[in-house]
Formats: structure tokens, C-alpha cells, sequence
């Protein structure tokens, strides 16, 4: 049957193992990816039916990991490297930013460097420190990667193959607290580009664009919204790096209001790049300014405040109506 | 004296004598052999059995003997309750992590010899670099065990001033712990202070860059550190030989300073080891590495399934060398203690089970405005900025409703 209904922890482990039968250059990496499956499972079952050569288990090195995923690349590899969680990604940060990143334009586009980095990313399940941050702006604001994060289980399924198929390095953000989330899987679909924001819900008074794992809180927002009267637009970006501005654009110009969502620290976050922008393609289509939603310039704090921390639906609704309120 | 000198006396430790096994580590045909199953040769002072090792049959560990030496069955006792209390608290913090108290839990079940004779061995003034897993180091520190709870139960990142009894605090990343202490030491050394460093971190850690950086770091600057690692075979899921080709200790070798492998179910092998490590790093001989062969008896971590990736029959092996056990029936054997002591250790580490009980129960969540605390020392305006509109925008619910 070409529709099923997955959650996005199956349909990222279906498309791995697509992957893995399509291609055998393709090589999953990762602390504990092989017998155990990943922490998360993601990579369930992978080992015993592709072996100990195509998923890998590494030691417990980060930067390691990332190092031998590049040279693996430069020998005609396309590595698919999983990092265990957000926090963890730093080890390996050099390796993203100073080689990887670059690699291409250095060889003057002789080189490829189709390495995909999946890091299960943001919060919301309760975890100790350095298990819940979303560090996705420190990855699009290197030239040469690529950031995405789905937010339901078709994109996880399509977009984690576009993203093995794409030449340049990709940042894979995984929404972890979505994981069990099930949604409709059409794996005989012709996709949406991997770059291109997608309406999620259509509406006509205001935008919220969002990704990952905010974007459910978004729609969320807009059914509450609804019934307070209010016709909410949710745009589901999908890319952090490239932004997808002509789709935002067209969104705001029909709405004229745009708020922006993410889990990240809202200074110098995504939503800074799209409000600047947004800004400046619409100045004259604009009723409010662009408001931002997210993270506060604090550390991920203790689990028990993350409810706090995180933008939940008053928040949003709270920025809805400010916005409407110009 | 050298770091080379020095190493060159030591037997059982890399830079001298290979132990058996080691022969076949050199040549990389033979590299596959598996090293997790091989039976390591260790420094032992009593055997799971609980026997005393004969120190005159066993030459190996006469030079690590005499620093257990002056260990009275007072002291005995002493340890003994260590290990049964540190366990009794980990158990609890298992149980209580089922009942939804606390987020997480990282047992030490198993390690308590490794931990509670390192953690003996220290002096007041000593630094203790942890990782997530050293509920019986603390102990010994006098860190008061429920403090250790607050960060698994998700209302804080660290519950004590890691000052009060130089205990830091946990670390999740990987390894990072291991340059903290070799910095420290260097800063130890440059004060011309006489006291140690000890960095704790698993065999999975030694895999890491920050951990060789420590290595290098430490043995250029010829610090007072002790690395202590707790191989206790397993990262997660990965067992050693995804880590390392060659017994752990012998890494310390390349670095030039001298690794021991000592029973790490042992806690008299562990006090007296780790003592003979400390001393030498007070004598400004530099830094060791310390490897206890120990077994993690129960998951990773609470959220982990081991039954995905290990066999019962391996556990079940580690379950008779027990640390706990041995100690037990050395005490018992010698007249050290009798049923009359142990029993009213029975009911002491139930009193502290129920305190732990009771504290973490009524453990306050943190106030919400905590989250714009202690970002910077000296304030900051955007912070400032931020924990207005947050107090604005939650005022607005109070007034609004
Ligand atoms: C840099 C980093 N990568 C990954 C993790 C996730 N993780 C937590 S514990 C662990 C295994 C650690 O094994 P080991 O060092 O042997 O210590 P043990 O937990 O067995 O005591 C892993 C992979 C982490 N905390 N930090």
C-alpha cells in the first residue's frame, strides 16, 4: 500500500533503509545506531539486515564520528551520521564547521561532501541538561550546510531522502518529542523540494511560520484561534538553511502579519533572519511588525521549568494577538 | 624523578613487563582478538571469595599492598558500610525514578567497590572531577546524597556547591570532566599546593578527544592527577572492544605516565591503588591512570533496555564477584563483624532510604523567574529585557482572569 500511517520515528527508519537498499555507497554511523537501534530506535533493526558494514557502530566520539563520515565521503561514501542528542553535537562542531562546511568550496566544487547529520534536537520530554537545545541557528549560519527539521512523518520520510540524495552536507534536526507522533506516509509521492516551506493550514488574517517541532503548537494555536473568530495561516518552513523567503513572502502578503516560531533562543535566531527580511520584501504589505516567539537568552533550564520555557499555545496566541492588535 | 624512570619500576602497568595477552595486542593480525572476554590481569588484594591475597605468593601487588597496610577492621567496617549505603541509595533513586519521582536515573549497581575505595582514598583538600555516575564518590565527600537528585528529578543542573567538599559537578558531556581536572591540576601544581586531582569517567569516555587532550596535556605538564576510569564494559550499548584494541590502562603508556588495571569490585585493591596513584601525583610524579575492571549490573540508565544488546549469562558471571559480597564474607570469615552488625546496618540504610524517600517527595519545583538566574555573573540587559516581558506576560493571566 503506497499510504501509511507512520509515526516519524518509523518513517525516518523506513526511509534509512530505503536508503540503505537504493544506494550501497550509503553508511549509517553512530553511537549505539547497530545492536541497540539508536537510543531512540530510529535506526531499529538496520544492523541485522545490512550488517556491521553498513551500520556502524563507532566509538563514543563525536568528532570522530563526523572526521571519518567526511574522509568516508571523499572516498565515494554517503555517510549518514547520527549524533545521540543536541548537546552532544559539539564535539563534533569543528569537524561540521571548519571541514565539512567547506570542503566544496575549497576544492573548487570538485569535491562533495553528501553527508547527512541527524541530531534527534529540542525539548519537551523531561530530560537532564544538554538533551533538549535547539542549536540550529549555529548550523544555518555556516555557509556550506544545509539545516532542516520535519515536522510529521511524510516529510520525515521524504525529506531524510532528499537529504541523503542532496551533494552538500545536510543537519538533519529530528524533532525528538515527535517521535511518536503517526501521520499519512504516501511513499509513491512526489515530495515537496526539499527546501520549500509548505502551507500547513491555510488562513487569511495572520501567518505563523514555524519547523519541527513548533509547528504543531502552531496549528494548535490556530484551531484555538479559529474559534475565537481569527483565520491563522501556519507555514511549515522545513529549511533553517536555505529559508524558503519567496513561500513567507507570499504567505504575509496575503496575510499581512507574520509571527515566527521556534524553540531556539529567539536573539539572533531564525526568526532575527525572517523578520529582517520579511522586513525588507514587505515593508509596505506589513500591518505589524514581525514578531518572534522562543526560547529566552537563558540556558535550556531544569526539566521541570521547560514548560515554562518553551512557546506553548498561550504564548503564541499572546503574539497572535499582539500582532493583531497594530 | 621521570615519568619514564618511574614507570619503568612499575610492574603490571604499561611501559614495563607485558602482561599476558599483550604480546598479541602488538601485532595487528591478531588485534581481533576480542579483549572483552580475555580474562585482565588485575591488582587484587581479596578475592570474590573474600580471601585476603597473600602478598608474599603474589609479588605483583606487593608495591601496592603496603598502602592498605595500616586498614583496620574498624576501617573495614567503614568501607563496608560505604558500599552497602551508597547502594541502598541507589536503589532507591532506581525505585523512585519507576514511581515517576524522578525523570532519570544512572545506577551505580555494581561499582560501588570502585567508587567507595577511589573516593576513600582522598584527602579533604584533594578536587574530585565526576561524571554522572558517582553517587559513591559524593558520599565519601560528604555531599549529602539527596542533593545528587535534584538534576534527575528536572529542578536543577547541579545541587551543591561543588566548593563546600571540592566534589564538582556532574558532567553529561562525555569527557569534557577530564581537562577540567588536568587544568585544575596544573593550577595545583603552579600554587605549589601537595594536593590531588582526580578525574572519574568511563571506559566509553576514553574514546573521546577531550580525554586524550587531558592525557597529553597532563603528562606535558606533568600534573597531579589521577584518571580513574570505571571500565565497566559497556557504553550504552557498545561494549569495550567498540573503544579500544588494547587493555585500557596500557594507553597510558604512549602518553609517558603509568596505567594500572586494579579490581574494580575490589575496594581494598581500589583504596589502596588509588592511594599509591594519589601519592605519586603528590610527590609531583605526575599523572596515572587508574583502570577498574568493574561491571555495570544494571541498564545505562533508567530509560535504557540492556536486554537489547547483552547476554544474561555475562551478567550472572559479574554477579559472584559482588563487591559487597566479598567484603561480607571477608568480615565474616575474620570475626571482622558479625549478624548483629550487619543487621543494624540493615536498619540504618533503611532510615536513609526513607529520607530519600521523603525528600525527594516534597523537593519544591523551581520558581518559574529561576530560569533568568545566574546566566551571567555580572547581569545583563537583554536578560533583564526578557525577564520583564516574561513577568508581564504571566501578571497578564493573574489580572486577565
Ligand atoms: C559527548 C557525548 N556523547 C554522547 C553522550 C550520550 N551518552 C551518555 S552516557 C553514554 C555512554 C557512556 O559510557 P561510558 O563512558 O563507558 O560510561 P558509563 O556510562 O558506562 O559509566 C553516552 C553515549 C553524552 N552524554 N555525551
Amino acid at each position: 500500500m503506497a499510504v501509511q500511517k507512520l509515526t516519524i520515528a518509523k518513517a525516518l527508519n523506513d526511509s534509512l533503509r530505503k536508503a540503505l537498499e537504493e544506494d550501497p555507497k550509503v553508511l549509517i554511523m553512530g553511537e549505539d545506531v547497530g545492536k541497540l537501534g539508536g537510543v531512540f530506535r530510529i535506526t531499529d533493526g538496520l544492523q541485522k539486515d545490512f550488517g556491521e558494514e553498513r551500520v556502524i557502530d563507532t566509538p563514543l566520539a563525536e568528532s570522530g564520528i563526523v572526521g571519518t563520515a567526511i574522509g568516508l565521503a571523499l572516498r565515494g561514501y554517503r555517510p549518514v551520521v547520527e549524533i545521540q542528542f543536541d548537546g552532544f553535537v559539539f564535539p563534533a562542531y569543528d569537524q561540521i564547521v571548519t571541514q565539512l562546511a567547506k570542503m566544496h568550496a575549497r576544492s573548487l566544487g570538485k569535491i562533495k561532501m553528501p553527508v547527512v547529520i541527524r541530531i534527534p534536537y529540542a525539548g519537551g520530554i523531561g530530560a537532564v541538561e544538554h538533551h533538549s537545545e535547539s542549536p540550529e541557528t549555529l548550523f544555518a549560519h555556516v555557509p556550506g550546510l544545509k539545516v532542516v527539521s520535519p515536522s510529521n512523518a511524510s516529510d520525515a520520510y521524504w525529506m531524510l531522502q532528499q537529504a541523503i540524495l542532496s551533494d552538500d552536507p545536510v543537519i538533519f534536526f529530528e524533532p525528538k518529542r515527535r517521535y511518536w507522533d503517526k501521520g499519512e506516509v504516501d511513499v509513491e509521492a512526489i515530495p515537496d523540494a526539499l527546501h520549500a516551506s509548505r502551507v500547513a493550514r491555510a488562513g487569511t488574517d495572520i501567518t505563523l511560520a514555524a519547523y519541527g517541532p513548533m509547528v504543531k503548537v502552531c496549528l494548535e494555536a490556530a484551531a484555538a484561534a479559529a474559534e475565537e473568530g481569527k483565520s491563522v495561516e501556519v507555514l511549515d518552513l522545513r529549511s533553517m538553511s536555505p529559508v524558503d523567503f519567496d513561500g513567507i513572502q507570499a504567505s504575509v502578503e496575503k496575510t499581512r502579519r507574520l509571527v515566527v516560531v521556534h524553540e531556539a533562543p529567539v536573539f539572533l535566531g531564525v526568526g532575527s533572519e525572517i523578520a529582517a527580511r520579511i522586513t525588507e520584501r514587505c515593508f509596505y504589505h506589513l500591518e505589524a511588525p514581525v514578531l518572534r516567539v522562543g526560547g529566552y537568552h537563558a540556558p535550556y533550564p531544569p526539566a521541570r521549568l521547560e514548560d515554562e520555557y518553551l512557546p506553548g499555545l498561550d504564548r503564541v496566541l499572546d503574539a497572535v494577538d499582539r500582532s493583531l492588535a497594530y | 624523578m621521570t615519568v619514564e624512570s618511574t614507570a619503568a619500576r612499575k610492574p603490571r602497568r604499561s611501559g614495563t613487563k607485558r602482561p599476558a595477552g599483550a604480546a598479541s595486542a602488538a601485532k595487528p593480525a591478531a588485534a581481533t582478538a576480542k579483549t572483552h572476554d580475555a580474562e585482565p590481569q588485575l591488582v587484587q588484594l581479596l578475592t570474590p571469595e573474600g580471601v585476603r591475597v597473600d602478598v608474599a605468593e603474589n609479588p605483583d601487588v606487593a608495591e601496592f599492598a603496603p598502602f592498605v597496610a595500616d586498614i583496620t577492621t574498624d576501617d573495614l567496617r567503614g568501607l563496608y558500610r560505604d558500599m552497602v549505603m551508597t547502594r541502598r541509595f541507589d536503589g532507591e533513586a532506581t525505585a523512585l525514578q519507576r514511581q515517576g519521582e524522578l525523570g532519570l536515573w544512572a545506577s551505580l549497581l555494581g561499582q560501588e567497590a570502585a567508587q567507595i575505595g577511589s573516593g576513600r582514598a582522598l584527602r579533604d583538600d584533594d578536587y574530585v572531577f565526576p561524571t554522572y555516575r558517582e553517587h559513591g564518590v559524593a558520599w565519601c565527600r560528604g555531599v549529602d546524597p539527596t542533593n545528587l537528585l535534584g538534576m534527575f528529578r528536572g529542578v536543577n543542573h547541579g545541587g551543591w556547591d561543588p566548593t563546600t567538599n571540592n566534589f564538582h559537578l556532574y558532567t553529561i558531556v562525555i569527557g569534557s570532566q577530564t581537562l577540567h581536572a588536568t587544568g585544575y591540576a596544573m593550577g595545583v601544581a603552579k600554587d605549589g599546593a601537595d594536593s590531588a586531582v582526580i578525574a572519574y569517567f568511563g571506559d566509553g569516555a576514553s574514546s573521546q578527544g577531550d580525554v586524550a587532550e587531558a592525557f597529553t596535556f597532563s603528562a606535558v605538564y606533568n600534573s597531579p592527577v589521577v584518571f580513574f576510569c570505571q571500565n565497566n564494559q559497556w557504553a550504552i550499548s557498545e561494549p569495550t572492544e567498540r573503544q579500544m584494541r588494547v587493555p585500557l590502562y596500557q594507553r597510558a603508556q604512549g602518553f609517558g605516565f603509568p596505567g594500572v588495571r586494579v579490581d574494580g569490585n575490589d575496594v581494598l585493591a581500589c583504596l589502596a591503588v588509588t592511594r599509591w596513584a594519589l601519592e605519586r601525583a603528590r610527590r609531583g610524579e605526575g599523572p596515572t591512570l587508574v583502570e577498574a575492571f568493574t561491571y555495570r549490573m544494571g541498564a545505562h540508565t533508567t530509560s535504557d533496555d540492556p536486554t537489547k544488546y547483552r547476554r544474561d549469562e555475562e551478567t550472572a558471571a559479574w554477579e559472584a564477584k559482588d563487591p559487597i559480597l566479598r567484603l561480607k564474607a571477608h568480615l565474616l570469615a575474620t570475626g571482622g563483624a558479625d549478624e548483629a552488625y550487619f543487621a543494624e546496618l540493615e536498619v540504618e540504610s533503611e532510615a536513609l532510604g526513607k529520607r530519600v524517600r521523603e525528600v525527594v517527595r516534597s523537593m519544591p519545583d523551581p520558581d518559574t523567574m529561576a530560569i533568568f538566574e545566574n546566566v551571567y555573573a555580572d547581569g545583563h540587559a537583554l536578560v533583564d529585557e526578557e525577564r520583564a516581558q516574561f513577568a508581564a506576560y504571566l501578571a497578564s493571566f493573574e489580572g486577565g482572569e
